[in-house]
């Protein structure tokens, strides 16, 4: 029993170990488009500048004032 | 038993813990929200205001290397070329900068050449209409 839990801990452990590494290690590259997409947004101002809520202006723009 | 019991506790949190950080993971946000980078954005920001006219009158191009190049020096007067260059040379290392920082924020530095690579394709594809851009080597007009 005892050389049992002592297996399920270190496989356990090697497990989370690896996944942390692996988790990371690729380039999220849909992450660093939007990210891209959102500094390219404020250095070219092509919203408002409102970097917290970029769907919004658009949106707005496209509605105009009509209530 | 108790031995026993008391580890099955403590895998189930693990594995919980696993499954946790396996959604944040695939939330997939890059950290862009760092002092360095604010600056950054800032200095471009206001550099932008002088750059959008060398874009327009294709003095200056949108490389492929996510940097800015002088496209056509000829269009450019002679009294003011070397402001253009001071400008570009200044964009292109804020911009050196920024992909650096970015990949640096997030805890990998060997990601600022595919930082580099996703702005470079970005910047082109959302550059305005009549702006040049630098598209498998040869300049194009969008």
């Amino acid at each position: 029993m005892n050389a049992a839990s002592r297996f399920l801990l270190v496989s356990a452990l090697a497990v989370s170990v690896t996944a942390c590494v692996t988790i990371n290690i690729y380039f999220p590259a849909a992450a660093a488009e939007k990210a891209a997409d959102r500094i390219i947004d404020e250095v070219w101002q092509l919203r408002d500048a409102a970097p917290d809520a970029p769907a919004a202006p658009a949106a707005a723009d496209a509605q105009g004032e009509t209530k | 038993m108790k031995v026993a019991s008391s580890f099955t506790r403590w895998f189930a949190v693990v594995l919980f813990g696993l499954l946790l950080g396996g959604a944040v993971q695939a939330q997939g946000n890059l950290e862009v929200n760092t002092p360095a980078i604010a600056t950054l954005k800032q200095s471009m920001q206001q550099r932008h205001a002088r750059l959008a006219p060398l874009y327009a009158s294709g003095a200056v191009g949108l490389a492929a290397d996510g940097s800015v190049a002088l496209r056509d020096a000829g269009s450019v007067p002679l009294a003011q070329r070397g402001q253009v260059n001071g400008l570009i040379a200044a964009e292109n290392a804020d911009r050196a900068a920024l992909y650096r920082e970015i990949a640096r924020a997030n805890g990998h530095p060997e990601w600022e050449s595919d930082v580099r690579r996703t702005f470079a394709q970005r910047w082109i594809d959302r550059a305005q209409p009549g702006w040049w851009v630098q598209k498998s080597g040869a300049w194009v007009r969008k």
